[in-house]
């Protein structure tokens, strides 16, 4: 079988597995990184999404052959180390994840890696775009909580972006 | 500071470890208890409820109805009661008490209320308490069965009166060590003070607080005006784990050679394998180390779940047909319909009027986002098991059965799971994972893809529900409501075999008994209407159901408010004044106030929104809901990439009493996410059944609410409550949402819904393949990266 690498978290990670097999099962069968949850397999609940060079993706919709060796990946367990110690929190994480609990979002806890994932990617591009979250952007996100934990998570993500 | 509570008066009783102790004295007061300190190296104690019981009722009137008087919650706490005494608390020499809960966390927070239980009556910080799930243990008995909202109702008082029994043994072995007497102690924080200033902590005092035999002890409660974390808004201990990915669940559990199982599974519902016409080549595929046929479809085991996927697909296999085979929502229904009875027959008034309706309910799925799973190491000599499961006793005892193995052979682990919504009171994962293993001699981590779960798994049975009332003037002399479903599975029984097999009997009569019981202890018509008169049929046995959250109540309580709305109309009150003229409740109509008041009960609004307004009493509580639908063509025909959008509903003011809130912050979690499974159920969520299977295979296919479809506004308000016991809140959220939506549709567009969810005949998705069973992943992740 190929050797696959390319960089996970920070560190460049490689791996003995077939060019076909989707990302998110490279990640958490082979290499144990369970912090991007399966929900469905094709990228309909976002409960994956992580990070690719920066940008939300969704790890069930990639093969991992398609990832090349300096490719960035990053999932839940690496966010943190996306912005400087500094801008850590009182927990040492992300300022979205600080967000997320200061306003005690998860339930059942399932979804919301990829939710903090897809909001941190939402933060950063309305940033780009010069602008605030706005309703309609919280309107398009596409990441399921059956939970029903989507009060808590709106306001998590316009108290995180502010952080941000 | 808390006022130091009474230490506690040891009795002379001293019994050999391990034998059971009959109490001999009974509570003095509410707050006064016995329980045990547990012979052991370090300090364990534990709670006996045997002698609090309270007196059963010997006859249940008519009027009240009868979940005024006796509820579900008193019956499982009864059921509860008498192995309460096995619920213990140990405290750690590094100072930490743990708990290990009988019960399961799904998302609904008894973790965290629990632990502040202990935290409170210890006196120690929340980060020193340790509340992990305890494993299958066949001596609870009816004990470990999580459903009804029960858990904080049932344990309430057995985990106080351990954490109790363990400060008061604190308390006991500190006064030696300080050389003080206890009176003069004072605990805080996990340390015990003597006047002179002296200290010593919860750990240093572990092993000399422990006991060789098991001693009887009274204890005196903390007096519930001197509590400082119960009733505190608190954040979830498993929050941090849960947003650094690091909180786990069945399949992210590494047990050695588990690898990814997954099933093939038959066209129609619940169709079987005949035969694989492929097996040879399905194991050459890479990754793929086992095929092998089970009772439920083909089971491929390999390196990733990914492999899984690719080997379901392939596989070419001759089923059976299901037990529903050509049946479909029409057939069904029609069915529904042959069996309802004929209403009770009304008063005859010549002056009265007639007020009416016939509601029919489409299935829906209970569909966590954390699909049915479970780990299973079978070997000759024994099983272990890994699974979130509501009922482990029950699926301890099942799955023993299906492997010929005696219970004891099997060790069900409890874990965490990413949500129920009553899904988890089966084990079907755990059942099937088992056999597998069992066939394939293999450890096995088996993961149901979503659409399995979507078409397999478990939902709520369809259901019509009918209502006729009788209105003379401005009163009303009855009210009668009927409603026929295909059946509830609720053969999980009370957690544990003999109730399960009670269940089972022959014809669905075991299972109509429960049916009939749940109805009867849950439903309540929260109006005084004169004769009141509910009742219930259960038909058809083929399909995967179980207890959804909120069980009867959604449908039963939107039939019930969609026509209060209308007697309303008829004697010219405005909805919310004609359900203050005929509340029987105070606490009820004090939360229907408050939703008046502060969700503005009748502001102008413009044409095509509206209003709804309507109320819920369950589970030691009470609810009242005001939401504001917006029906407007610019609204409904709003476009987000292939997603339902439909009426919004933009505001949601809800009041909830549920007596003692442990937690007020976890509370409002509940409602929370029970207003969104409302939404769903009144304009989005259901399945839809087709020439023998139903067709949703994705989150794109069952419509749970969406963040385009939730409500901009939601405000729920925690009722004070005059209650000093807790009640349930894990489904208190959903029959007064559900029913306010399904109000404020009807007045926003002038048409009362006849079904539900309102979008329910529009099919709003392309069916995915029958054969394979499953979908391909898609490849084109790295085009839609945002």
């Amino acid at each position: 079988m190929p050797l696959q690498t390319f960089v996970l978290n920070g560190k460049t990670v490689t791996v003995d597995v077939a060019d076909d097999v989707r990302l998110l099962w490279v990640l958490r069968d082979r290499l144990g990184v369970t912090g991007p949850k399966y929900g469905c397999g094709i990228n309909v609940c976002k409960a994956c999404t992580s990070h690719i060079n920066g940008k939300a993706f969704n790890p069930c919709a990639v093969p991992v052959g398609r990832v090349g060796p300096d490719d960035e990946i990053t999932t839940i367990e690496g966010l943190p180390e996306q912005v400087e110690a500094p801008q850590r929190g009182p927990n040492g994480l992300h300022p979205m994840q600080e967000a997320w609990l200061d306003r005690d979002v998860a339930q059942c806890g399932y979804c919301q890696p990829g939710q903090i994932m897809a909001a941190v990617a939402l933060a950063r591009k309305v940033r780009e775009e010069g602008r605030e979250v706005t309703e309609s952007d919280l309107d398009t996100i596409r990441n399921i909580c059956r939970c029903g934990t989507y009060t808590r998570i709106r306001e998590a993500i316009v108290d995180g972006a502010a952080r941000m | 500071m808390n006022a130091p509570h009474p230490a506690h008066t040891p009795t002379t009783t001293s019994t050999p470890a391990g034998s059971d102790v009959v109490p001999t004295t009974l509570p003095l007061d509410r707050r006064r208890f016995l329980g045990y300190v547990l012979a052991g190296s370090t300090l364990v104690a534990a709670a006996d409820l045997g002698g609090a019981a309270p007196p059963a009722a010997a006859e249940i009137p008519t009027p009240p109805q009868i979940p005024e008087l006796y509820d579900l919650n008193d019956m499982l706490t009864d059921a509860a009661r008498p192995t309460a005494n096995l619920i213990t608390v140990v405290i750690r020499e590094d100072g930490t008490a743990t708990f290990a809960l009988p019960r399961m966390e799904v998302g609904q927070g008894i973790t965290t209320s629990t632990a502040m239980l202990i935290a409170e009556e210890l006196d120690l910080p929340l980060d020193k308490v340790e509340v992990t799930l305890a494993p299958a243990r066949q001596e609870l008995l009816f004990n470990q069965l999580t459903g009804g909202s029960n858990t904080t109702i049932s344990t309430y008082t057995p985990i106080r009166v351990a954490a109790a029994v363990a400060r008061a043994a604190l308390l006991d072995a500190a006064a030696i060590v300080l050389g003080d007497t206890v009176a003069g102690l004072v605990a805080k924080g996990g340390v015990i003070t003597a006047p002179d200033g002296s200290s010593v902590t919860y750990g240093e005092l572990a092993a000399r607080a422990a006991s060789p035999t098991t001693v009887e002890v009274e204890v005196q409660l903390k007096d519930e005006a001197d509590f400082a974390v119960v009733g505190t808004p608190t954040n979830r201990v498993d929050a941090l784990a849960a947003v650094t990915g690091q909180k786990d669940y069945t399949t992210d559990l590494q047990v050695e050679g588990a690898l990814p199982t997954m099933v093939c599974r038959a066209p129609t519902l619940n169709g079987t394998p005949v035969r694989v016409r492929n097996q040879d080549a399905v194991e050459q595929l890479p990754g793929v180390t086992h095929v092998a046929t089970v009772s439920t479809g083909v089971a491929v085991r390999a390196e990733t779940f990914g492999q899984c996927i690719d080997a379901v697909r392939a596989l070419d296999v001759e089923w059976a047909d299901g037990p529903v085979a050509g049946e479909s929502d029409s057939t069904i229904l029609r069915k529904l319909r042959s069996a309802q009875l004929p209403m009770p027959a009304l008063p005859p008034n010549p002056l009265a009027r007639t007020v009416g309706g016939d509601f029919t309910f489409y299935f829906r799925s209970n569909s966590a986002m954390d699909t049915n799973s479970a780990i299973a190491d079978v070997r000759d000599d024994g099983a272990t098991i890994w699974a979130g499961l509501k009922s482990p006793i029950v699926a301890q005892q099942r799955i023993a059965e299906k492997l010929g193995m005696r219970p004891d052979q099997v060790t069900v682990n409890v874990v965490t799971a990413g949500g129920s919504f009553g899904r988890r009171l089966f084990f079907d994962a755990a059942l099937e994972a088992a056999e597998i293993s069992q066939a394939m001699r293999q450890p096995v981590k088996l993961m149901w893809h979503r659409a399995d779960d979507a078409r397999v798994g478990r939902g709520h049975p369809m259901g019509t529900c009918r209502v006729q009332a009788v209105v003379l003037g401005q009163e009303v002399l009855a009210f009668n409501q009927s409603l026929t479903c295909v059946e509830t599975d609720f053969r999980h029984g009370l957690g544990e075999i003999i109730t399960a097999k009670a269940a089972d009997l022959p014809g669905g009569l075991g299972n109509q008994g429960f049916a009939q019981t749940i109805f009867a202890l849950t439903q309540e018509v929260p109006y005084d209407f004169g004769a009141v008169t509910q009742t219930i049929i259960e038909t058809d046995d083929r399909f995967n159901t179980g207890s959804m959250r909120n069980i009867y109540s959604p449908d039963v309580r939107v039939a019930g408010e969609l026509v209060v709305d209308q007697m309303a109309a008829k004697m010219g009150l405005d909805p919310y004044e004609f359900r203050r003229k005929f509340q029987r409740n105070e606490r009820l109509l004090a939360a229907l106030d408050k939703v008046a008041e502060v969700g503005e009960w009748g502001r102008r609004m413009p044409a095509g929104t509206a209003q709804g307004i309507a109320i819920h009493k369950e589970y030691k509580g009470v609810s009242a809901c005001l939401v504001e639908i917006d029906c407007r063509p610019q609204t409904t025909g709003r476009q987000i990439g292939e997603a339902v959008t439909g009426p919004r509903v933009t505001k949601v003011t809800y009041a909830v009493d549920v007596g003692l809130a442990i937690n007020p912050r976890g509370l409002e979690a509940q409602m929370q996410g029970g207003i969104n499974d409302g939404i769903a159920l009144a304009l989005t969520s259901s399945l839809h059944l087709r020439d023998g299977h139903f067709l949703e295979a994705s989150w794109d296919n069952y419509f749970y609410t969406r963040q385009w479809n939730t409500p901009p506004e939601v405000e729920v308000i925690v009722m004070p409550s005059t209650e000093k016991q807790p009640g349930g809140a894990g489904e208190a959220g959903v029959a007064a949402t559900f029913a306010a939506v399904a109000c404020a549709y009807a007045r926003a567009t002038g048409t009362v819904p006849t079904y539900f969810p309102i979008n329910h005949k529009q099919l709003s998705f392309e069916p995915k393949p029958f054969v394979p069973p499953i979908p391909e992943s898609p490849t084109n992740g790295l085009d839609l990266t945002s």
